[in-house]
């Protein structure tokens, strides 16, 4: 069949979605049912302390009806909290004053505060220097892939400047089984995990050895050997998936648990709101990672959101939360290990709020001095920084010095360099990939399609230059 | 034409003209010679008896379509563990429309799902489950909600086996009632086919009959791919015959088959969904009537679409008839009119036509409702009007 096939060469890095406000259906069931079957219940035993409360954990089924006892001093219904009763008219306000507190382990000088934190250094020195080789190489690379995206050799990046310890700090606390939805700034994680330079580099030049066959826009990498699912443009589609995974890790008995992240920014789309209820209510075993870098493209935290930050929406969802600082890699690692604990012995959720700040443009196509000063970064970068900050705590433990920390990032670099010019001269994808793994196998009409391609590319040849793909006309039907 | 008013009076004045015998200054239609029959008492009284063709003898077994669906999912269930299911109230209700009844007792809390009345966020979990490897059925209480789990369904769902490389399979089935509901009005009856049908990536069917309804469903859920099940809520407690093939717990339809109800060799109405029903019924007054032979083809599968079997169908026939209930601009039909001039031009004997709900947000009073869709003898004068009988 003779369809023109247009291919759409941008993605928009993010999705706006409306949601729109649906009626209510009148099929829908209302309270009634519920409220029916809680007259009905059993009598509770006398007394009004402490009332366990209709909390399922995440089966359907599980929760009990409760009753409101006569001469109780406090709320009792379904699903609602424990409420004590009063005559005093008080809306509830957020008080600054009692934000949720930030959990560090060590100091801006790479100190360690005291021991409370239970981590035994000396038996981390190994995955600390990998940490710390992690980190440095995710930032030389974004350094070169930066240029090469002004040079014109790649459309598009998205450097982690400044949130390198968020991602590599949480990988260094999970299990290989655990499965990852990032969002677009957690290169780390992969980096920490192993994904070699080479795939990175193939990936963002979108020759025939990358996994997703140059298909996605630069940065959006995928690693089935490693458990990290690909990265979706559209922002914030990744945590429902996540509760998701976690309930397939639930259902199957794994000891693993899955893992996302996201930006403050993503935090008010729906889905972020869907992902937590849903997971708080199935149960699952999802970490969900915030990295709140106080800029969404070019809006400001304080004009994304009110409150108490994302912690404060956990909560919200009775989603056990805490608030760490993102440029304290031990202590990011340490909530995290933390967090996989809970989540897979307890079977539920837990919510990471790491704070940050972007210290890079949001992407190549942002320039962030157009809305924030250039000394406010400055600022920052000099004054704190994930890769400085373990630099220092690895100085002060004899593990680290200046030699090997040069030798360290000029043997990244030319492995880089390397990597590239590799990537560069690699063949295109076959021509055939264009329409492979859109349906497990290419369809009748497919498979006309391609037919017809190579028929055109055959009489005209010298109007298509197709030997840079992979196969050239051979590679132009499925071999499938 | 510029601006979108006119063909909205255009569209509904269709519907208008034949339902009242009113205004005939219609641009599209005036090519083809009005002489449509106005003795609305006698189609009336057919409309009503549209069941009757399919009325079966005593000893076939006979399903209603949700029947057909309930034991579609109660085998997948029971054949692999790997599939759950999941949506508003599909456990402890049984269902907004008892599809699911009985499952959660059959199959327990951690497959047969309750969620929260979150599309966006069950479609999100679904998506997640299925990549990890489960096969998730997940039922909207009807396609209209579903709009808030789009993104879901065409950007994560229909697009991650691409993007990544074809290492990422996302073997999902989304279901529910779609299209003409009575009495619901905009907000919640309106056809979504052309919509999903136009996602490379995903694979669309819409049932009629139980053996449709059984043989696809089980199809879809076994199906690697993501597949949308359009189903309709006003065919779920119509009865059907079950041939003994599909009351085995091995029987699957094969998507991109189009099944031909009725064998005709004067014209091809293509159809799916409810309005196959409306179009055998139109078929039968057709050759009462006036002796027209009219081959009814049912699409069952949208996306892929069976090309082939229209194109043959309309080597017999030389003329063709679109049939469905959503909107005109963009859809199923316009698709098939489409594929006419690509791939039937030299067969037609007369221009291709269409018969299409109205290019209005469905109205909620039941006369302007009525008037919003096809029925039984706009299809028949519409053809009628076709052949100039």
């Amino acid at each position: 069949m003779s369809f023109s096939v247009p291919l759409r060469r941008t993605l928009l890095p993010r999705s706006y979605r409306a949601i729109v406000p649906r009626y209510p259906c009148l099929t829908r069931r209302c309270l009634s049912s519920s409220v029916a079957a809680a007259a009905e219940a059993p009598r509770e035993p006398e007394g009004t302390k402490e009332v366990p409360m209709t909390v399922g954990d995440g089966g359907a089924g599980t929760s009990r009806p409760v009753k409101q006892r006569p001469g109780s001093d406090r709320l009792v219904f379904p699903g609602a909290v424990n409420s004590k009763f009063t005559n005093r008219l008080q809306f509830r306000k957020f008080d600054p004053e009692k934000a949720i507190e930030t959990y560090r382990v060590m100091d801006t000088e790479g100190k360690i505060f005291d021991e409370t934190h239970g981590l035994d250094f000396d038996m981390l020195k190994e995955e600390c220097l990998k940490m710390y080789r992690s980190m440095v190489s995710v930032s030389i690379m974004d350094q070169i892939m930066y240029d090469s995206q002004r040079q014109g050799r790649i459309s598009f990046y998205i450097v982690n400047a400044g949130e390198e310890g968020i991602a590599v700090g949480s990988a260094a606390a999970l299990s290989e089984e655990d499965v990852i939805y990032a969002q677009y700034r957690e290169a780390g994680v992969l980096m920490y995990r192993g994904y070699g330079l080479d795939e990175f580099v193939n990936q963002c030049f979108a020759n025939k050895k990358d996994h997703g066959k140059g298909r996605n826009m630069p940065i959006h990498y995928t690693s089935k050997d490693l458990n990290f699912h690909p990265i979706s443009s559209t922002l914030c589609t990744q945590l429902p998936h996540a509760s998701g995974a976690g309930y397939a890790l639930k259902m199957e008995g794994k000891e693993a648990c899955a893992v996302t992240y996201f930006g403050e920014g993503a935090a008010s789309e729906g889905d972020f709101h869907a992902a937590l209820n849903i997971a708080a209510t199935r149960g699952c075993p999802t970490i969900f990672i915030c990295r709140n870098n106080g800029y969404a493209i070019s809006t400001p935290t304080l004009e994304q959101y009110r409150g108490d930050g994302i912690a404060s929406r956990g909560l919200g969802y009775g989603i056990d939360t805490i608030r760490v600082d993102g440029n304290d890699t031990w202590a990011v690692y340490k909530v995290t290990k933390e967090a996989r604990e809970m989540a897979i012995a307890q079977q539920k959720p837990v919510l990471i709020e790491a704070m940050s700040y972007r210290v890079s443009h949001h992407s190549t196509s942002d320039d962030s001095f157009a809305y924030r000063a250039r000394v406010e970064v400055e600022d920052w970068k000099r004054r704190d920084n994930p890769i400085t900050r373990l630099r220092k705590f690895m100085e002060l433990r004899n593990w680290w010095d200046q030699d090997r920390d040069s030798q360290l990032r000029s043997q990244t670099k030319s492995e880089i360099l390397k990597a590239i010019n590799i990537a560069e001269r690699e063949k295109k994808p076959a021509i055939s990939s264009m329409w492979e793994d859109i349906y497990d196998v290419p369809t009748k009409d497919q498979r006309r399609q391609m037919e017809e391609l190579k028929d055109v590319l055959h009489r005209y040849p010298q109007e298509y230059d197709i030997a840079a793909y992979d196969g050239g006309e051979d590679g132009v039907v499925s071999k499938r | 034409m510029s601006a979108a008013r006119p063909m909205a009076t255009r569209l509904l004045s269709r519907s208008l003209r034949t339902t009242f015998n009113g205004p005939r200054s219609i641009a599209s239609l005036a090519r083809v010679p009005s002489r449509v029959p106005t003795g609305s008492t006698n189609l009336s009284r057919f409309a009503a008896q549209q069941t009757r063709t399919l009325a079966s003898a005593s000893d076939v077994k006979t399903y209603t379509v949700r029947e057909a669906l309930n034991e579609a999912l109660a085998e997948e269930l029971e054949a692999d563990p790997k599939v759950f299911i999941l949506g508003e109230e599909v456990a402890q209700y049984n269902g907004a429309y008892k599809v699911t009844k009985g499952l959660l007792d059959r199959f327990g809390p951690d497959r047969v799902i309750d969620t929260p009345i979150t599309e966006s966020g069950f479609a999100g979990l679904a998506v997640g489950a299925a990549l990890a490897g489960l096969k998730p059925i997940t039922e909207f209480m009807t396609w209209n909600f579903a709009m808030q789990a789009i993104d879901q369904i065409i950007n994560s769902a229909a697009k991650t086996h691409y993007m990544s490389g074809g290492i990422q399979p996302c073997s999902i089935t989304f279901r529910g009632p779609n299209g003409f509901a009575a009495g619901v009005a905009a907000q919640h009856s309106q056809d979504y086919t052309a919509w999903y049908g136009s996602i490379p990536g995903l694979k669309v069917v819409s049932p009629w009959s139980s053996e449709d309804a059984k043989g696809l469903l089980k199809a879809a859920i076994r199906d690697p791919n993501p597949v949308v099940v359009l189903e309709n809520e006003l065919l779920y407690g119509q009865s059907f015959p079950m041939s003994e093939a599909a009351l085995k717990d091995d029987f699957v339809l094969p998507f991109g088959k189009a099944k031909i109800e009725r064998v005709g060799k004067d014209v091809t109405l293509v159809s799916l969904s409810r309005c196959v029903g409306q179009c055998l019924t139109a078929a039968e007054k057709l050759k009462s009537q006036y002796g027209v032979e009219a081959e009814v083809i049912n699409l069952r599968s949208i996306k892929p679409m069976d090309v082939e079997a229209i194109i043959n169908s309309v080597k017999k026939t030389g003329n063709l008839v679109a049939v469905e209930s959503g909107f005109p601009s963009f859809g199923v039909a316009s698709e098939i009119l489409a594929l006419s001039m690509e791939y039937m031009f030299d067969y037609l004997d007369s221009p291709a036509q269409r018969v299409t709900g109205a290019e209005v947000p469905t109205p909620y009073a039941k006369g302007l409702e009525a008037m919003s869709f096809p029925d039984e003898d706009l299809i028949f004068k519409k053809v009628a009007q076709l052949l100039r009988v």
